[in-house]
């Protein structure tokens, strides 16, 4: 049954806010009753669903990936412009819905343009080529003889037909094969490479904007939830008279949780309905809920990274990574060092918490939200409902910031739930408490570290042992082990020519909802190899940019099949995206060489250096601090990012400022602490963010010109942070900072 | 019925006095350009302007700015152009955008009070207002930019 398709196109139209005037070039739009009709049927990526002509000369794009700060709304709508030869000042940017004809729309993992770059210049590539034929049809001419260029195609004679002029004909014509698209040359592009500034730029400074939110409709009511305070914990029983009585509020309604595993599932909880959100969260102020105990309910989570921290140190774990044989190794070394680094529970805090807005009708659900993940929104409340994916109508408004938070359609759920019960629009709004206490939390984690020097002062053997709860945990109960895909990140993947390697793992048992956020395991494992290769360069008594590239040794490409290792490699092949040690040297060399690295520095300040590769993009970054009666300065930062290709270089910057901001925030001050298996901190007071006053009063991005496969931007700069910061602390005053965040050491 | 001037506009509201004046502009006036980042006048996301001060809306009640004057971001100016809004605009401040206005109207108390744009100043101005994508060097720059404009251009009037 599909009740989507009785929905007329009109309506398909103002849903998206395309206007109805418009003429369809490639085919179909994803607005279109026939296209949504594909959606159940649709794998992968369908090609002709992104662009088209209006009769004006409008060009429409769609951009089907969520925009959360990252300029993604702008930068692959501007790669199919210019393929296309549009002319940008005539394009108009549709948001899509969720459809998995476009592909993944998962906004997470750095991969937005990695991994649609390519196809984006094939649509823009496809949508000229059909103009182009449209043109030789009209004017009786070979298609060599047209050419497409700034909205309009062009004949050898001189003349020419504008886009909007072609757009009717060229609807009717087949999509041509992709693959035989010539796309442009690098020299020729008119916006690929260019600072095109993002399209929301003038409606996020006048207010003029719609985040999840600023939905608004008819009949619409507005929720707030108290959750349970544990994973897993049930409702005993609850008083909601004095929650009744708060004028505005309509009703409460309990939302019963499921088992285990948490997935994306509502927690379980007693919802206040209200006619404004103030009355909804003065309601739920005044419940009493009593929860039920279960083994979840006494944890703690500072006794637990005692334990996993003693447990990497003194017991033998599950090796992941193995060449030649480290453990006997060190009876050569001339010297041995040990570590071990504790890393902490963090939150992610969008500035704009969770919400979500979803609304019954004409057998469908429709629900618009701040979402990273509209499709994995559609299929969990399919699910949820025993609907089909054609039933879930799911509208991405702007994110007001997301670093994987907003990946998890939880909320969603909540929604979706709420308004079937009420039979109006309901919109869930979190409050910051809500949202720390009920994150998808980072995880903590514990690393041990030994490495051997021999008599010559080089490294002849590395062994790590690591132990943190997993991601997996979250969809299923019984995971306890950080799977290949998180060891690959930073700690598995070591770029150092060592002959002999061992790693291991531990299990690690979980009692919250696990989740990644920007960086994923590259934040805990950046910050213990970044800390321990500057701990032996400091034993061997070398300065730490000559160790690095030392250790790193000669140009190489890595694939860890010697250690056994299965590399994930972000999800892509090292054909396409080889490992390259060069490359790790030289946003190594690149960043130093544009500092007074290596100068001495006065009483208390000193410079700190890391690089790692992570998202297959490569960085580097170096930080000043200073350290007078214990409290820290950061003075400058630097970070130098080798990305490959780049579309959009002012947003790259701005990705790059703002990660190492973000990393800022995590080094310092990002610390969750469960007691009785609930966190303690609860808002920006006990759960601070960095503020424009604690940042360096000198920052400096670079990025290396390369036309290398375009890699991830988004994450890879918060990860160098902490271990930047850490060994610069060392370097000013000698003390080596192994457990985060800072300020439990220094004042900040 | 409570009386408010809004962007100018006189308006009636039949609430709660009590109720914080960020959910009467949002949820009663529409007037959602001011977002909620944390109800405890911690992150600034809702700051507007009473009598031209800048304050957190999630904090004051409704009662504390009855027949007061009230500026939110969509009265910040006529058509968008605050030399602020510019300058935002010039240095491509905005990552997500959320907590964007807040910034811009904290930032415009800060310049009306024609203070010296040092970035010691302008960091204590502003330490009330998170942005968790970083955009504070850009908000530095753009403050700086924005604020010469305005001084220069109030001098030049006034000689």
């Amino acid at each position: 049954m599909s009740t989507i398709s009785q929905l007329s196109r009109r309506k398909f139209l103002q849903l998206t806010g395309l206007s109805s005037g418009g003429l369809i070039l490639m085919g179909t739009l994803p607005i279109s009753v026939s296209a949504v009709d594909t959606l159940a049927s649709a794998t992968g990526v369908s090609l002709n669903l992104f662009v088209s002509v209006q009769s004006s000369g409008q060009v429409d794009i769609i951009a089907h990936r969520s925009e959360m700060g990252t300029g993604i709304r702008t930068s692959l709508p501007q790669v199919v412009a210019d393929d296309m030869e549009a002319d940008w000042q005539q394009v108009k940017v549709i948001q899509g819905l969720a459809n998995a004809d476009y592909g993944s729309q998962n906004t997470d993992g750095s991969r937005s343009v990695r991994d649609f770059y390519h196809i984006m210049r094939q649509m823009g590539a496809a949508a000229k080529n059909m103009l182009e034929q449209a043109a030789a049809q009209q004017w009786g001419v070979s298609l060599a003889e047209c050419q497409a260029k700034n909205h309009a195609v062009h004949h050898s004679s001189g003349k020419s037909l504008g886009f909007g002029e072609l757009a009717e004909s060229a609807a009717k014509l087949k999509t041509p094969d992709l693959s035989s698209l010539k796309l442009k040359d690098s020299n020729d592009f008119n916006y690929i490479g260019k600072n095109i500034p993002i399209v929301d730029l003038h409606d996020m400074t006048t207010g003029n904007t719609t985040y999840g939110i600023d939905i608004h409709l008819p009949d619409m009511v507005y929720a707030s939830i108290e959750r349970t305070p544990y994973l897993a914990g049930k409702i005993l029983s609850y008083d909601h008279k004095a929650a009744r009585q708060v004028k505005g509020v309509l009703d409460v309604i309990r939302i019963e949780g499921k088992p285990l595993p948490a997935a994306f599932n509502a927690l379980e909880g007693v919802a206040v309905i209200a006619n404004n959100t103030y009355s909804a969260m003065q309601g739920r102020d005044k419940l009493k809920v009593k929860w039920k105990t279960n083994e979840h309910a006494s944890y703690n989570s500072t006794d637990y990274i005692k334990q996993l921290a003693n447990t990497v140190t003194h017991i033998e774990g599950d090796v992941f990574s193995n060449k030649g044989d480290a453990l006997n190794a060190f009876a050569e070394s001339s010297k041995t060092i040990e570590a071990t680094y504790t890393t902490p529970y963090l939150v992610h805090v969008p500035m704009e918490p969770p919400m979500a807005t979803a609304h019954w009708h004409d057998g469908i659900c429709e629900i618009w939200a701040c979402t990273q993940t509209p499709q994995s929104t559609q299929k969990t409340v399919a699910a949820t409902f025993g609907l089909e994916l054609d039933q879930v109508v799911v509208h991405v408004t702007l994110l007001g910031g997301g670093f994987g938070r907003k990946s998890k359609p939880d909320f969603s759920v909540e929604a979706a739930t709420l308004a079937k019960v009420v039979g109006k629009p309901v919109q869930v709004v979190w409050k910051r408490e809500d949202d720390i206490k009920h994150d998808y939390f980072h995880a903590c984690s514990a690393q041990y570290y030994k490495a051997g020097i021999d008599a010559s002062g080089d490294v002849n053997a590395w062994f790590a042992r690591a132990a943190a709860p997993t991601i997996e945990s979250t969809f299923n109960p019984s995971a306890t082990t950080i799977a290949d895909h998180w060891v690959s990140q930073c700690l598995g993947s070591i770029p150092f020519d060592i002959p002999n390697v061992r790693m291991e793992r531990h299990a690690a048992e979980t009692h919250a909802r696990i989740g990644w956020l920007r960086s994923v395991y590259n934040v805990p494992f950046g910050f213990g190899v970044g800390s321990f290769t500057d701990e032996l360069a400091h034993a061997a008594n070398k300065d730490p940019k000559d160790f690095w590239l030392e250790l790193i040794g000669s140009d190489r490409q890595l694939d860890f099949k010697e250690e056994g290792f299965k590399l994930s490699n972000s999800g892509r092949s090292l054909e396409d995206f080889p490992y390259e040690t060069k490359r790790y040297k030289n946003v190594i060399t690149t960043l130093t060489d544009s500092i007074a690295w290596g100068e001495e520095q006065p009483e208390g300040q000193g410079w700190g250096l890391t690089a790692l590769r992570s998202f297959l993009s490569y960085v580097a970054v170096a930080t000043k601090v200073e350290v007078v009666n214990g409290k820290l300065r950061i003075l400058e930062m630097h970070a130098v990012m080798d990305c490959g290709t780049v579309v959009n270089p002012d947003r790259v910057h701005a990705q790059i400022e703002g990660g190492l901001i973000f990393g800022i925030s995590l080094a310092l001050m990002g610390q969750i602490d469960f007691v009785d298996g609930t966190p303690t901190q609860s808002n920006f007071d006990d759960s601070p963010v960095a503020r424009i006053n604690q940042i360096p009063a000198i920052m400096k991005t670079h990025i290396v010109a390369s036309d290398s496969m375009p890699a991830g931007v988004g994450e890879p700069c918060v990860p160098p942070v902490a271990p930047s910061i850490a060994n610069a602390i060392f370097a000013a005053t000698g003390q080596r900072i192994r457990d985060l965040p800072i300020n439990k050491h220094l004042k900040v | 019925m409570l009386q408010l001037t809004i962007n100018n506009n006189q308006v009636q509201v039949d609430t709660d006095p009590e109720t914080p004046l960020l959910w009467v502009l949002r949820d009663v006036l529409n007037l959602r350009g001011t977002k909620f980042g944390c109800g405890k006048g911690l992150c600034g996301a809702c700051t507007v302007h009473l009598n031209g001060q800048a304050i957190r809306s999630c904090q004051v009640p409704l009662s504390a700015a009855i027949e007061q004057k009230i500026t939110t971001i969509e009265g910040l100016s006529e058509d968008g152009n605050h030399p602020l809004q510019a300058a935002w605009r010039d240095h491509n401040v905005p990552q997500c955008g959320y907590c964007q206005s807040g910034q811009l109207m904290t930032a415009a108390a800060f310049l009306s009070s024609k203070p010296e744009l040092t970035d010691t100043n302008i960091d204590n101005a502003m330490a009330g207002n998170i942005c968790r994508c970083g955009t504070y060097p850009r908000i530095q720059k753009a403050i700086k930019q924005a604020g010469n404009a305005l001084f220069v251009d109030a001098m030049e009037t006034n000689q």
